[in-house]
């Protein structure tokens, strides 16, 4: 059963009636009569709504075909969920709707609007069925608003979930693309690490370059943090820790571009530099690289 | 559990079963050495590629191994450290110091072959 919601209608109902409104059966009993009404004058409520959109001007983003489409999977996933007093169908309807939309670009603003929009149209249509009763109008009222609420809270929340869900993921592919694993020679990787470095990207970067250490059979990495203008304590430490598990791994780690200020954190921490191979520039880490895998670069021909 | 203990010319390779128990673990550490003084092994290759979980007790008693072996004149090298368990080591502060490591098998012997190469 629906949560009871307190409106206007309900002093007035309960001053005179002596209606048990907290009987399941008669408000079940409501609510069948209200779902056969909204399913009898379908075409026109959909029209209705449809109509109120356009003037709102919300879903510009759309073509009016695919509103009017949208418009009817949503007012049958409405009037069903009023019906069966289940939201699961509408909450699987609506983030598979806002899968299909967002990228489209509609907002959140617009979803609820017309959700509100439908309930008012649904609304106004009842008033308008029930004006000359109004006792039973308001115990028409006292089923159909809950459960309108609902639907509204649950199409809404679907939405955002699914926003919400897309920027995670967004997040997650900017982070993948910041850290790339770059194979340079057989057995050499290069890992230039760019901008702000947070624990969890920390995190991130040294599950992706021991995955990489494996998959290329590296046997030494350069790390460059030449693009990082700061580090902390604790993202100094997974740095160490880095070169740990790649040594583990049998790979030799040499980090290169170490800026002033993170030359000054990591001996503030005290990190055991025996422990870190270091080497002033990329171009600098890259030959002593080669060096060690036993590589030799000479020129074959004069350069002009 | 029983580890297979493979000769390779003047190479020992031990391969460790997933879920050794503490037991198991101690049983090799003097088992192992005890190879290497009946078959005049130069080196011993453990290969924990099947190991998912490394904990302390398993890490401290590699490195014990490495060091009974090296008192034998004998070296050792660990390999095929899954990524996720050198995380999870280094996260615990279990770093195999002193330990030569490699990336698997075929890595170690190559490694091997350039000590010896080198050493002779």
């Amino acid at each position: 059963m629906a949560k009871r919601e307190h409106s206007p209608h309900d002093s007035a109902a309960r001053k005179g009636q002596g209606v048990n409104l907290a009987s399941s059966e008669a408000s079940s009993e409501l609510l069948r009569e209200l779902v056969a009404h909204l399913r009898q004058n379908r075409t026109q409520l959909r029209e209705e709504w449809v109509n109120r959109i356009a003037e709102t001007r919300l879903l510009t983003a759309m073509t009016k075909e695919e509103i009017f489409a949208e418009a009817t999977l949503v007012y049958d996933s409405y009037v069903e969920a009023l019906e069966t007093e289940t939201f699961e169908a509408l909450q699987a309807y609506a983030r598979n709707l806002s899968e299909r939309i967002i990228p489209r670009g509609v907002e959140t603003h617009e979803v609820v609007g017309i959700v509100l929009l439908l309930r008012d149209v649904l609304a106004r249509s009842l008033f308008a069925k029930y004006q000359a009763n109004f006792k039973k109008l308001n115990r028409i009222l006292d089923a159909y608003e809950p459960a309108a609420n609902r639907i509204a809270n649950t199409v809404a929340v679907g939405f955002v979930q699914e926003r919400e869900r897309v920027i995670r993921q967004q997040q997650e592919a900017i982070r993948e693309l910041s850290t790339p694993v770059l194979q340079v020679r057989e057995r050499l990787l290069i890992l230039p690490i760019i901008g702000v470095i947070d624990p969890q990207r920390a995190r991130q970067l040294t599950e992706q370059l021991l995955r990489g250490i494996r998959t290329n059979r590296a046997k030494v990495v350069v790390i460059d943090i030449t693009g990082v203008a700061a580090m902390d304590a604790t993202v100094a430490n997974h740095l160490v820790q880095t070169v740990e598990a790649s040594r583990l791994l049998g790979a030799t780690v040499i980090v290169t571009g170490l800026s002033p200020e993170i030359a000054q954190t990591l001996v503030t921490i005290g990190v055991d530099l025996g422990k870190m191979n270091t080497v002033g520039d990329l171009q600098g880490g890259i030959e002593q690289a080669e060096r060690l895998l036993g590589y030799k670069v000479a020129t074959l021909v004069e350069p002009r | 559990m029983e580890v297979p203990i493979l000769k390779q010319g003047a190479v020992l390779i031990a391969t460790f079963q997933a879920a050794l128990s503490d037991a198991d673990l101690k049983h090799l550490r003097i088992g192992l050495v005890q190879q290497v003084v009946r078959f005049r092994s130069r080196a011993v290759i453990v290969d924990v590629t099947a190991m998912d979980v490394m904990d302390s007790f398993a890490s401290r008693t590699l490195r014990e191994i490495a060091h009974m072996i090296r008192l034998r004149g004998a070296e050792t090298v660990i390999v095929g450290i899954q990524p996720e368990v050198a995380f999870a080591m280094v996260q615990l502060g279990l770093t195999l110091e002193g330990v030569a490591t490699a990336l698997d098998l075929e890595e170690g012997l190559a490694y091997l072959n350039e000590k010896f190469k080198t050493t002779n």
